[in-house]
C-alpha cells in the first residue's frame, strides 16, 4: 500500500515549475539546508521509515477507511460518493500524518523543543500531541482571533502540555501565526524544530510535508481498487495551504483521474472576504515561497475570510500553484453558506460530522456528483472531523433563525 | 554613480578616522508628510539612510518595525510615498547614501525591472531585500544592475563558510552583518563574538562590513564601531516616533538628540580622544 519513492521531486532549489523555492531571511538558510539534508537522509533511512508507519499504524490509527456514502449518493442521484475518512485519524483530522512525521525528524535532528503555527487549532492540536508524546517542549502561536473561534482546540493543546502563545499583530490569524512563529525559529533555530502545519514555507517544507501526507492517496488508491476493483474518476479536496489536498492528490497526480481543489469562497469572490488565492490571487512571494497569494495591486498581503479558521489563509502551497497552471487541477470555490449546507447534510443523511474545511470539499462533491452518472466514482477527502467547529455552527444557526 | 556614492560615503568616514552610521526608519511611519520631515532630520545626522518598504507582513522585523510598517500601511503609504521620500532626501542631502529596504513580495509586485527603475530614479544607491536569498536573486540582481544599484548582501551568525563567500562575491556597496540569531531589535549577542565574526568575515570580503540588529545604546554603538565600517541602527530611531505619537515636534526633536548621540559614537578608539 505504501511506498517512499518521491514522485514529482522539486527541483534542486525546491521549485515547482518556478513556484516555491527558498525566499527565507539569510538567518535560515543555515537551518534550512540542515533540515534539508537532514530529510532526505531519513527518507532513505528504513529503520526510520519502519517507525513512522509503526508510528501512524498504531497511534494515529492508519489506514483510515474508505467509506462508500451510500445513502447520500442515492439522494443526489449521480455519481457514488466515496469518502477517505481521515476524520477518524487520531486528533481528529489527517494533521496528525505530517507532526509525526516532523517529530521524528525533530528527535533524529536532536531537538528537545518544537513550535508550530496554527489556524483552526487542528496542527496545534496535532503537534501537542505528538511533542506529548516524544517528551518534547511546545509552544504553538495562534492568531488571537483563531483562539476566540476555536476555544475548545485551545484548551485541548494546554491539556497536551503545550503552551499556546495569542499573536496579535496584522490580522490575528494563521498568517500572522506563521510570521511569528517563523520570528521565533530565527531566534531559537538551533535547539528548536519549527513543524510547519502545511504544504507552503521555504524548501524543503512543502516537499517534506507533502510526503508524510501521501499515505492518505497511497491508501485510497489501493482501497479502492480493494474494495470496488477499480480507481475513482474523480478526486477532491479542500484547500487553504492544502495539505490535506496534496495527500490525497499526489498519489493519484499519475492516473487518468480529475483531480479537483475547492477553495473557501466565504461571503462570496466579488470582494475581499474570501480565501481563494487560486481563484482570486495571482503569483506572490510569501512566508518563503513564491505562489499565489491574495494581495493588493502592491503586494500587501490582504485580510481573508471563511467560516472554516483551517481555511482562512492568502496563499496556497506552491506545488498546487504549479499543477493548477499546468492544468492538473480543477478549481471549484464553496462559500460559508455552501459549506454550512454540507455540513448538515452529512450529518443527516450519514451520521457523520464533518470538520468545516471538509465541508467545502463535500459541497462541491455534491454539486458535481449530481452532474455524474452513478456508475461513476468521486472520491473525497473527509479530512477531518466537525466536533471542534460545534460553536460556529451552533452560532451560525441561531443567527439565521433571527 | 549609486556605487560610488556609497563607496564615498564609507572613504569618507574612514578618513575621519569614524564608523559610517547608517540609520533606518520605515517610509510612510507615522505618516508620508510626517515621515518625509523626520527622514530629512534622520539624514542630517547619518551617512546612509535605510529607508524601510512597509510590508504587511514583516516577518524578519521584532516589534517596534512591525508597528512602524503597520501605522505607515494604515496611513495609506503606498509605494509612490517611498520613492517620493527618498526623492526628497537625495535632493536635500546630495551626498548621503541611501538604501531601500524592505521584503520580496513589494519588489515582485511591482515587477523587478520596474522597481528596480523607479528606485534609481529616486536617487536611491542601494537595495537590501530580506528574503530575497543569494539562491533566488538572480533576476532581482540583475535589474539592480540594469539601473547600476547596489544589491547589499546579508550575513547572519548561521551563514557557512561557502555562504559567506556566496554573499561576498555577488555583493555591491557594502555587506550586512546581522549581530544576532533573532529580528529586529531584539538583545545585541556578545561584543567580542561579533568582533571576531566580523574580523573573519573581513578575510572573505574586500567591501565595508556594516553591523546592525539590537544595537540600542551609543555605548553599544561604539564598540561595534570600533571594529566596524558602520553601525545600524533602526528600531531605536524608530522608537522615537513610537514614544510620541501625534506629537510631531517632539518626535523630530527626540529624532534629533538620539542620531546626534549616536553619530557621535561612531569614532574610532576612545570616547575622550576627540
Amino acid at each position: 500500500m505504501y511506498d517512499f519513492e518521491i514522485r514529482h521531486p522539486p527541483d534542486a532549489g525546491g521549485h515547482f515549475n518556478g513556484f516555491g523555492g527558498k525566499y527565507a531571511a539569510e538567518t535560515l538558510m543555515g537551518p534550512l539546508a540542515e533540515l534539508e539534508a537532514a530529510f532526505y537522509a531519513s527518507w532513505e533511512d528504513p529503520e526510520f521509515q519502519a517507525e513512522r508507519l509503526r508510528l501512524l499504524q498504531q497511534y494515529a490509527g492508519r489506514p483510515t477507511p474508505l467509506y462508500h456514502a451510500r445513502r447520500l449518493s442515492e439522494e443526489i442521484g449521480g455519481a457514488q460518493i466515496v469518502l477517505k475518512r481521515e476524520d477518524l485519524a487520531h486528533t481528529g483530522a489527517h494533521k496528525i500524518n505530517n507532526t509525526i512525521g516532523q517529530a521524528l525528524l525533530a528527535k533524529r535532528m536532536g531537538k528537545k523543543r518544537v513550535i508550530a503555527e496554527t489556524g483552526a487549532g487542528q496542527h496545534g492540536v496535532a503537534s501537542a500531541t505528538v511533542a506529548a508524546m516524544f517528551d518534547m517542549q511546545c509552544d504553538v502561536y495562534m492568531g488571537r482571533e483563531d483562539m476566540r473561534r476555536q476555544a475548545p482546540n485551545v484548551f485541548r493543546m494546554e491539556l497536551l502540555g503545550a503552551r499556546v502563545i495569542p499573536v496579535d499583530s496584522g490580522t490575528a490569524t494563521l498568517k500572522d501565526a506563521l510570521n511569528e512563529a517563523l520570528r521565533d525559529w530565527v531566534a531559537s533555530c538551533e535547539n528548536t524544530f519549527y513543524i510547519i502545519g502545511t504544504v507552503a514555507g521555504p524548501h524543503p517544507y512543502p516537499l517534506m510535508v507533502r510526503q508524510y501526507h501521501v499515505v492518505i492517496g497511497q491508501e485510497a488508491r489501493a482501497q479502492s481498487l480493494e474494495q470496488f476493483g477499480r480507481l475513482p474518476d474523480m478526486a477532491i479536496a479542500c484547500v487553504g495551504g492544502g495539505s490535506n489536498a496534496m495527500g490525497l492528490l499526489h498519489p493519484l497526480r499519475d492516473d487518468d483521474i480529475r483531480l479537483v481543489a475547492v477553495e473557501p469562497a466565504g461571503y462570496g469572490l466579488d470582494g475581499d472576504d474570501h480565501a481563494a488565492s487560486l481563484a482570486a490571487g495571482r503569483p506572490g512571494i510569501l512566508h518563503g515561497n513564491l505562489t499565489y497569494l491574495l494581495e493588493d495591486d502592491e503586494g500587501q498581503i490582504k485580510g481573508t475570510h471563511s467560516i472554516s479558521a483551517g481555511l482562512d489563509y492568502p496563499g496556497v502551497g506552491p506545488e498546487l500553484a504549479a499543477m493548477y497552471e499546468a492544468g492538473r487541477l480543477e478549481l471549484e470555490t464553496a462559500d460559508d453558506n455552501e459549506a454550512l449546507q454540507a455540513f448538515s447534510r452529512l450529518s443527516l443523511c450519514e451520521g457523520i460530522l464533518p470538520a468545516l474545511e471538509s465541508s467545502h470539499a463535500l459541497a462541491a462533491a455534491m454539486r458535481l456528483a449530481a452532474k455524474m452518472k452513478p456508475e461513476q466514482m468521486l472520491l473525497v477527502n473527509l479530512s477531518g472531523r466537525g466536533d471542534k467547529d460545534l460553536d460556529t455552527v451552533m452560532q451560525k444557526t441561531k443567527e439565521d433563525a433571527t | 554613480m549609486s556605487l560610488d556614492r556609497l563607496k564615498n560615503c564609507f572613504e569618507r568616514c574612514a578618513a575621519e578616522n569614524r564608523a559610517a552610521l547608517v540609520g533606518y526608519l520605515t517610509a510612510g511611519d507615522p505618516n508620508p508628510a510626517a515621515s518625509e520631515k523626520l527622514l530629512d532630520v534622520l539624514a542630517s545626522h547619518v551617512d546612509i539612510v535605510e529607508i524601510g518598504m512597509p510590508f504587511s507582513d514583516p516577518m524578519a522585523d521584532g516589534p517596534t518595525i512591525q508597528a512602524a510598517s503597520e501605522r505607515a500601511l494604515a496611513a495609506g503609504t503606498r509605494m509612490r510615498d517611498v520613492f517620493h521620500i527618498a526623492l526628497s532626501v537625495r535632493k536635500a542631502h546630495p551626498a548621503a547614501g541611501i538604501v531601500l529596504m524592505g521584503y520580496a513580495n513589494v519588489a515582485f509586485a511591482m515587477g523587478y525591472e520596474y522597481f528596480a527603475e523607479q528606485a534609481a530614479l529616486a536617487g536611491v544607491d542601494g537595495v537590501l531585500i530580506v528574503d530575497i536569498p543569494p539562491e533566488e536573486a538572480g533576476d532581482f540582481t540583475r535589474a539592480l544592475k540594469a539601473h547600476k544599484l547596489c544589491g547589499i548582501r546579508l550575513v547572519a551568525p548561521t551563514s557557512s563558510t561557502a555562504r559567506r563567500k556566496l554573499a561576498a562575491e555577488i555583493a555591491d556597496g557594502f555587506i550586512y552583518y546581522v549581530s544576532l540569531n533573532g529580528i529586529t531589535g531584539a538583545e545585541m549577542g556578545e561584543i567580542s563574538e561579533i568582533r571576531t565574526q566580523v574580523d573573519a568575515l573581513r578575510q572573505q570580503a574586500k567591501l565595508p562590513i556594516c553591523v546592525g540588529f539590537g544595537i540600542k545604546t551609543p555605548e553599544q554603538a561604539h564598540a561595534v564601531a570600533a571594529f566596524s565600517d558602520g553601525v545600524v541602527i533602526g528600531s531605536h530611531f524608530v522608537n522615537c516616533i513610537t514614544a510620541h505619537e501625534d506629537n510631531e515636534p517632539a518626535m523630530l526633536s527626540e529624532l534629533d538628540k538620539t542620531c546626534a548621540a549616536m553619530r557621535a559614537a561612531m569614532r574610532k578608539g576612545g570616547v575622550g580622544e576627540d
